[in-house]
């Protein structure tokens, strides 16, 4: 690793602080995802569809 | 008219109906998630390996290549939701308010990154954390204004009623991004004045623009992935709230 200099504290709070964001922005974006599609595949086993779809719920 | 000579529908029109928008998008998820990672890490290497300090600021010229790109996506994303705004109210858009909405956490995100970073960089560069600016003051503005975006879409159960008043909030608050893009003009501040996108060039050396520009690359198709995935998530979300009134209906008519 490269020495960073007197004000290191600074650059490596900086980074970590942007890779913890980032994680917890991929962590929420894909939990979001992975609960939305499991709340759906609930209600569509239980065979409710859109009237679109043309079946009965 | 029968299916063969019904006209070919635009592309435009194609995107209109969320499902086809989430058929035709999904392929593109592990191609930019692949390039977002291959980005940081060339972006990392160069900006730790790879990179001279500044004359001036030594070493702390690192944070700047978080920092600057954090900036960016702060403005960057809000257009995307002026943009969005102007698809809802004058186009009625299907996917531009599923785009307005699923931007404004990522948005969100990129202030507080870009604020928490830049003020990191302030306490050795100018001696203090924070200061009443009209650059750092307008951003604060801008993160405020993504949060009331954010409270504003759980304020409504009706998404589509909430899209149109949310159009018009977003457009209005439009007129921070100007402010805060030329803030470093208008007013007396500690910020420097823009030193990459300027009119004459960069006033930077190659060995520093290169870093900068893979890590704004880097966050633009950390975005780019992010949102894409958010929005096929709010299409989902909006599918099963209409199946959960269907089935709170077929239920109460039982």
């Amino acid at each position: 690793m490269i020495d960073l200099g007197p004000h290191a504290i600074f650059i490596v709070s900086a980074y970590l602080g942007v890779a913890a964001a980032i994680a917890g922005l991929i962590a929420y974006t894909l939990g979001d995802a992975r609960r939305t599609a499991r709340r759906l595949a609930a209600l569509e086993a239980q065979g409710i569809r859109r009237r679109s779809a043309g079946a009965k719920s | 008219m029968t299916i063969e000579t019904a006209p070919k529908q635009s592309w435009w029109n194609r995107i209109a109906h969320p499902g086809q928008f989430v058929a035709m998008t999904q392929r593109l998820l592990w191609p930019l998630t692949i390039i977002t990672a291959l980005l940081f890490v060339v972006g990392l290497w160069f900006a730790f390996f790879n990179s001279p300090e500044d004359y001036q600021m030594g070493d702390t010229v690192r944070i700047m290549y978080v920092h600057v790109p954090s900036a960016w996506l702060s403005q960057f994303v809000y257009a995307v939701m002026a943009v969005s705004a102007l698809g809802t109210l004058v186009w009625r858009h299907p996917m531009a308010d599923v785009s307005m909405k699923a931007a404004a956490p990522l948005g969100a995100t990129f202030t507080v990154l870009a604020l928490f970073t830049g003020s990191l960089w302030g306490r050795p560069t100018w001696g203090t954390f924070w200061e009443w600016d009209g650059r750092m003051t307008s951003t604060l503005v801008l993160l405020f204004i993504y949060l009331g975006i954010i409270a504003l879409w759980r304020a409504f159960d009706d998404q589509l009623r909430a899209a149109r008043v949310i159009a018009v909030f977003t457009l209005v608050g439009a007129v921070n991004i100007p402010i805060i893009k030329f803030s470093v003009d208008w007013w007396s501040t500690l910020h420097q004045p823009a030193s990459v996108f300027r009119a004459d060039g960069p006033t930077m050396p190659g060995s520093i623009l290169t870093p900068l520009f893979v890590m704004f690359f880097a966050f633009t198709f950390l975005f780019l992935t992010l949102h894409l995935k958010a929005m096929h998530t709010e299409v989902r979300r909006r599918k099963l709230m209409a199946l959960e009134r269907q089935a709170v209906q077929a239920g109460v008519s039982a």
